[in-house]
Order: C-alpha cells, then structure tokens, then sequence
C-alpha cells in the first residue's frame, strides 16, 4: 500500500436544485487502499460518492461545487470528458445491474466501448478470475447473465468494471441486496482487490466497515438537512476510539 | 346486476363471433363458385369487366407495396423519434412534441388521402416526370408520416421500461449516451420495438381511405410506385359504393377479399402480442 | 496536456471520433423527430390556405351541389351529429358495463383472459372489416338481400359503436382501476353490496376518466369513412335525415366525395371541409384535456 494520495477532495458541495445534500467535505483517499464511508440513511454517502465519478452528472437539476481532484486534475474542470473519467474510476451499484446479455458480452461491452484492441476472450477471463466468479462461469460464459444468482450477478458486474482496468472502483452498497453468504464472498474480494485497485464503499453495515476498510469516513446530516462529513481515519482508530462524539455515539449505537 | 354486466363484456366476444361468421359465411357464397386456389394464386382480378378473373394476388400486391414504403419511412423515423424522446430530449421538450405527434395521430385518414392527392403528387412529380396523379408513392409515404406517432410511442413504452440502473451501468462504464441509447437501450427494449413496427405496419395494411383517394383503383401486380396500384381496402370501397347486387357473386367478392385482410392484420397482431410475450425481458 | 496519463494496454478509447459521431447521431435523431412535426405543419397549412377561401356561412348551410360556389356540407354536417349522438348512446353503456365487468366482478380465469385478448384483437381489427360486418348482419339479414335495418343511421351506429367499443372498455376500465381501493373498502365497512359501492363510489370517482375516453372514442367515430361507406353506400346526397331509419352521409364522406373530382375547386370545397372537420376534433379534445385537468387536481386535494 502506496503512501501516494488517490483523490484530494476539497470544498465540495452537492446540489440538488436547491436543496443542499452534501456540505463541505474535505477528503483524501490513499492509493490501493479500501475507504469505507459510513453513516445514517440519507446522509449523503452515496451522493457523495457519485461524485466521484462524475455520476450526478446525468441527474437532471444537480449540480457539484467544489474540486475533486483524481491524480492532480480536477475532474469537474470544463476541459475534462466525463467519460473519460468514467472509465477510470469504476462503479458497482446497490443493486446487481447486468445488461441482459450474455455473461461474456457484459464484460466485452465496456472494453469495446472503450476501444479494446487486444484478445477479447483473454481479457474476458482475466476480468472474471479477478472477481472470483471464472471457475463458476467458464463453461457457460454465453448464458444470459440473469441465469446468475444475486451473489454472482454482482462478482460479475464487478468483473465487468474491472475489465476495463480503471484504477478505483467505488461501490455504494455493494452487498446490501445480498445474501449473508454472498455477502461475505463481496467482502473477501474487496480485500482481493485491494493490492491493485483504489476502493471506495458506502455501506450502511457498520461490523462490514470494520471488517473491509482501512480507512472509515462517518458522514451525518446537520439541521438543514445536509450531509456533511464529520470524521475520517483509521478504521481502527474510529471504532475503537474515535475522536467526535458524534461518531462515537453513532458507533455504539445510541442512535442510528 | 353482474349478470348485466356480464352481458356487455360478452358483446365483444360476439363482436368477433360476428366477423368471422359474417366473412365466412358470405366467403363461403364466393367460395362455392370459385376454387380458392384461383382467388389466392391468381394474378388478375378483374371481377366485374369481362373476361372475369378472381385472382386476388394483384389487391394483396397494391397493399404491400404501399405498406413496405410506408414502412421504409415510419419505421426508422418513428424509431429515432422514439430514441431521442427517450434518451436526449429535456422534459419540457418532450412536454411540446409528444402532443404535437398525438394530434398527427388523431388526424381522420380521408386529410391525410387530400394531402396525398394534392400536395404530395404534385410536388413528387416535379421530381419523378414518369409520376402519374394515383400513385403507389405518394400515398406510401404519406402512411408513413401517419403511422409515425404509433411506432414512436409504443417503442417509447417500451424503452421507458427499461431500468435506469441498466443505463447507469453502461455510462458508468465510460460509454457516451448514443452508446449506451444504442447498444443497451434498444437491444434491451427490442421487442417491444419490435411489436411496434408490427402493430404499426398492421395498421397500415388495414388504411382504407387514404389509399382510396391517392392510389387508385388499378388493380396490378404491383411493382413500380410510381404507377397507380388498387389495395385490398380500395377494392372493398369500390364495390360498396358500386351497384352490384346484393348476393351476386361480385357482392360477395368483398368478403372474400375483407377474409383475406382479416386474417393478414389477425396474424400481425398475435404476432406482436406473442412477440412481447414471449421475448420480454423479466427485470 | 488534456488527458489523464495513458490507460492500460491495447485500450485505446478513441475520444474524439466518439463524440463526432455522438453529435452526428443526435442531429440525425433530431432530424428524424422533426419529420412529424414538420409534415403535420405543412399539412395544416397547406389544408388552410385551400380551404379558407371556401369557409363562409354558406358553406355550412348550403346542400352539396354540382356547381362548387353553391355546395356545402349541411347534409354531411347534421349527419355526423345525428350518427355521433346515436353511436355513443349505443356504445357507452355497453362498454363501460363491460368495463365494470372486467374490473370489479370478473374472477381471474381463462374465460376473462379471453375477453381481454378479444378486446385487444378487436381494436387492431381494420375498420372497413367493421364495415361489412355491418353491412351484412345489420342492413341486411346475413346471407340474404332482404333489407333489415337498410342502409339507414340506426345501421350505421350500431355499426361504429361496435367499432369504438375497444377504445371505451379499455378507457373505463384504467378510470376504474384508478379509483383507489381505500374508497371501496370504506363503502364495503358501511355495510354497502357490491352494487352500490360501484354504483355510489366506484362510477362517480372513475366519471372524470370515462368521460375523456367516451370524447376519444368518438374523436375516432367521428373520422370514420371507410365503414359508413360500407353501410350507407352514398357519397352524394341533398337532404338530411329527420329520424334514425333514414339514409344518410357525414363529414369525411363527403370530404371524400369532393377530393375525388378533379376540378380545383372541389379541392378547395374539400380543404374546407376538412377545417370543419378538424376544428371540430379540437374542440372534443380540448374539452377532454381540459376534463383530465380539471379532475386530477381535483383529486389531488
């Protein structure tokens, strides 16, 4: 694990129309590391994160102030293709989303959107050894994705952000639609994946966050109700002694 | 009171009971005096002008031939109409053109056959010198624009339904919209697309006036759209309006030929339905 | 430097070509959208511009006749009324009663599907198809030449009431399917039978919606030429009919009739014609949006 920052975030706020969601949030995240994002429904986690990939671009009357910075360029700035963006920071979403295709042509989708040159069938395999899901798809990689069970979808539709080798994968709620079982098999990936990928996981399943992460942000909402990030640190140091109250008490569980 | 009730549901069931006792039974009178092979393999129909023929080839010929032009224009455009209101256009946009396409689509078919007689004819003649005033073009192309509205919002429906998650996915993959409106939306929606062009084109078999008024009433293996053709819902008005008597052997060549054209837009139909049925993806 | 540092191996995203062929696509799409609202636009003005020379007080009083500046469409006119008036009689109570039917007491089995199916194969039926249905089980007896009802309005509606059935039994049942369960439920707790719970809450609440699919179904009626063709056989006539037994003609009959000759004058008789005809049709579904408005809000409250 590099010491090399990933994102510097500053100053962001998220609009939705008038209405402010998420508050002036400073954040770094390191590289190759697994930061958790924690706190009450409607806080503004997975608004946050959506950001982080230019996601909210695509709802209509949102907009982002601030700077996010992914290896020293605001990716808000005018001269910067969303797309670009999009394929180098990945997204898995709450609920399994594959393309009612094919197994193999959900992963060959984005790497021939985004121009793949080289042997298709090879990045294919690659990208499912990757999510643990090849030994269980290999003699059956043209069935319909939907043949796949709930766990499966989503080590697939992880592959398909894989494929195309983006250097952070961000995941709101990756394992709540899921399964205890499948929801620790998600778990154990995440830990996979680490060594090579930045990751980046909203979930509102506390003994998850400390299981996962190495470092935890606890976000709130404030009266207005606005998220706002309250702290960000060591997982360990913010479950076991954590230095706002707030987080404390949302920790132990005085209140959810 | 269920009972009552009951009653008027069953009226379209009789409804249909009376169609298809109706074209058979007076079918049937044609039937007996001439083969079937003839009426369906024949290629003049001449069933009023001696020397008589009954081959109705020629009616089903002018109607395809008019159906596959309207196709050709309604088909792509509805479809591309249908993808930008679905995937580009902002919601006040939408909010004018859905409106302005449901008039087009309320519009009686007798304005339609004027405006292929006597704008359209006259403007494609300045373009093709070989255009006669019926012809199979004008009134093709004019069903087009008619039969926009109907593909455009049935394969909308259909590309509302699919999930926006399955959209999300692609663009969070990198994708731009008219990749992810091109290779996940419409693949994901495509049989409902696809029942569209067919309830769509359904339509435009069974159009009577327009075609009576602006093709004509020639009835002609046809292949050239620039000549006059006679469809099968030409023919029928023809006769109506003609004096043959009831009972006679030409009275009873409208049912034959409604016979035909029953069944031809009954198969499209169930076609499209069966299509949905069987095709529709379970999200 | 406008990019981020080189991606991976043999990915080779291609950007700009992307995003030229993005906006070729939406131009074409655009384009393609404005095909429809351009040829409605033509339409309607071409329609104007040959029309409106002919539209005088005349015109909506006058008898057809040979001699264009002294025909007009009084016959066709009051013939639409008189077989508008007649078809909804006939098809409103059938189809909502059908519509009640299908919502409120039928069980779900295979017989109900069936009549759903029907009831979606007979909107799809072609309707010069409902035309000789007509003509043979109504002005005449099936199978012989003798006269039943002739070629008289009573035929004629009879005819395109069966013809807009569809429209009105798929228009009431969505109105009653609308009216929320809680209304029903809170009759059924008074001690109400189903009757009167449909009778006193079910009806007047799905009103609003049975209304505006009646005022579409006769948007439909009122552009039929093709089975009034079938049925009444005339395009030319120079009197009106004064009760339900007699013959008669209508609006886009004899629209039909004039754009058929071929002097320019008649063509202009007939682009009137086809203003009355449409301004007509505006008003029934100005009316019917104004209705959903006025009602939706109304049960917002």
């Amino acid at each position: 694990m590099g010491n090399s920052t990933v994102f510097n975030i500053r100053g962001l706020n998220v609009y939705y129309g008038d209405f402010l969601a998420v508050k002036d949030v400073d954040m770094d995240i390191k590289k190759e590391s697994v930061t958790a994002l924690i706190g009450p429904s409607g806080c503004g986690k997975s608004t946050y994160l959506r950001c982080l990939n230019r996601m909210n671009d695509l709802i209509i009357g949102a907009s982002v102030k601030g700077q996010v910075s992914f290896e020293n360029r605001n990716i808000y700035d005018s001269n910067v293709d969303a797309t670009e963006v999009r394929s180098r920071i990945g997204m898995v979403f709450q609920k399994p989303n594959p393309f009612p295709k094919s197994i193999y042509r959900n992963i060959a989708f984005g790497l021939k959107v985004n121009g793949f040159t080289g042997d298709m069938d090879e990045a294919v395999e690659k990208s499912l050894k990757q999510a643990a899901l090849w030994d269980e798809v290999k003699d059956r990689l043209n069935d319909s994705a939907f043949t796949l069970s709930g766990g499966q979808q989503q080590r697939l539709c992880i592959a398909r952000a894989l494929a195309i080798q983006p250097e952070v994968i961000l995941m709101d709620e990756p394992a709540s639609a899921l399964d205890p079982i499948a929801t620790l098999a998600i778990e154990d990936l995440v830990r996979e994946l680490k060594a090579n990928y930045t990751i980046v996981i909203v979930t509102h399943n506390m003994q998850q966050a400390a299981r996962v992460s190495d470092e935890t942000a606890f976000f709130m909402v404030d009266e207005d109700r606005s998220g706002y990030l309250v702290e960000h640190d060591d997982t360990q140091k913010i479950f076991t002694n954590p230095t706002n109250q707030r987080t404390e008490e949302y920790i132990t569980g005085r209140f959810s | 009171m269920k009972w009552l009730f009951m009653a008027c549901a069953s009226v379209s069931i009789l409804t249909t009971i009376g169609i298809l006792v109706t074209l058979l039974y007076q079918g049937y009178g044609f039937f007996n005096e001439v083969s079937p092979w003839e009426f369906l393999t024949g290629t003049r129909w001449t069933p009023i002008l001696k020397p008589r023929s009954y081959g109705v080839l020629p009616l089903v010929s002018g109607t395809l031939l008019v159906t596959v032009i309207a196709a050709m224009v309604a088909l792509p455009v509805g479809l591309m109409t249908a993808i930008f209101l679905s995937e580009y256009a902002a919601d006040n946009v939408r909010r004018i053109i859905k409106p302005i396409l449901e008039i087009l689509a309320g519009i009686p078919t007798v304005v339609y056959g004027y405006f292929a007689l006597t704008f359209v004819t006259p403007l494609l003649q300045n373009i093709f010198n070989d255009l006669l005033v019926f012809n199979a073009l004008s009134a093709g192309i004019v069903m087009g624009v008619m039969i926009i509205p109907m593909v455009s919002s049935l394969s909308e429906d259909a590309m509302i339904s699919v999930p926006r998650n399955l959209r999300e996915a692609a663009y969070a993959l990198g994708a731009t919209r008219y990749e992810v409106s091109l290779r996940v939306v419409v693949p994901a929606a495509l049989s409902g697309i696809i029942a569209a062009f067919i309830i769509a084109i359904s339509r435009a078999i069974g159009e009577t006036m327009l075609v009576t008024i602006a093709a004509g009433a020639t009835p002609r293996m046809a292949l050239n759209p620039l000549e006059g053709v006679q469809t099968m819902t030409a023919y029928i008005v023809q006769l109506s309006l003609g004096e043959a008597p009831v009972g006679s052997l030409e009275y009873n060549t409208i049912f034959a030929v409604g016979l035909v054209l029953f069944c031809m837009t009954l198969l499209m139909n169930l076609l499209g339905f069966w299509i949905v049925r069987r095709f529709r993806e379970a999200y | 430097m406008n990019e981020y540092k080189p991606v991976a191996n043999s990915i080779n995203p291609n950007r700009k070509r992307r995003k030229i062929i993005g906006a070729s696509v939406y131009c074409i799409f655009l384009i393609s959208t404005l095909v429809g609202i351009v040829g409605l636009g033509v339409l309607i003005f071409d329609v104007l511009d040959k029309g409106i020379p002919w539209l005088n007080w005349q015109f909506l009083t006058d008898y057809p006749s040979r001699k264009p500046e002294e025909a007009g469409l009084y016959s066709a006119l009051i013939g639409t009324i008189w077989l508008m008036f007649m078809t909804a009689l006939l098809t409103v109570p059938i189809g909502v009663g059908a519509a009640i039917y299908l919502e409120e007491y039928a069980p779900r089995n295979l017989l109900t599907k069936a009549i759903e199916i029907n009831v979606s194969n007979l909107a799809g039926v072609p309707s010069i198809v409902y035309g000789l249905l007509g003509m043979a089980l109504f002005v005449y007896y099936l199978g012989s030449s003798e006269q039943f009802l002739g070629r008289t309005l009573l035929a004629g509606a009879l005819t395109l009431a069966l013809l807009v059935l569809p429209i009105v039994i798929m228009a009431s049942r969505e109105a009653i399917r609308a009216v929320p369960d809680s209304y029903r439920q809170g009759a059924y707790a008074m001690g109400a039978d189903k009757w009167q719970v449909i009778k006193g809450v079910v009806l007047p609440s799905a009103l609003p919606g049975i209304l505006t699919g009646t005022i579409l179904a006769m948007s439909r009626a009122i552009g039929e030429a093709a089975p009034v063709i079938a049925i009444s056989a005339l395009v030319y006539m120079t009197f009106i009919p004064a009760h339900p037994m007699e013959r008669f003609t209508v609006l886009p009959i004899q629209i039909y009739n004039w754009v058929a000759r071929p002097q320019e004058e008649f063509r202009g008789l007939a682009a009137a014609g086809i203003i009355v005809l449409l301004a007509i049709l505006l008003t029934m579904n100005a009316i019917a949006v104004v209705l959903r408005n006025k009602y939706q809000t109304r049960s917002e409250e």
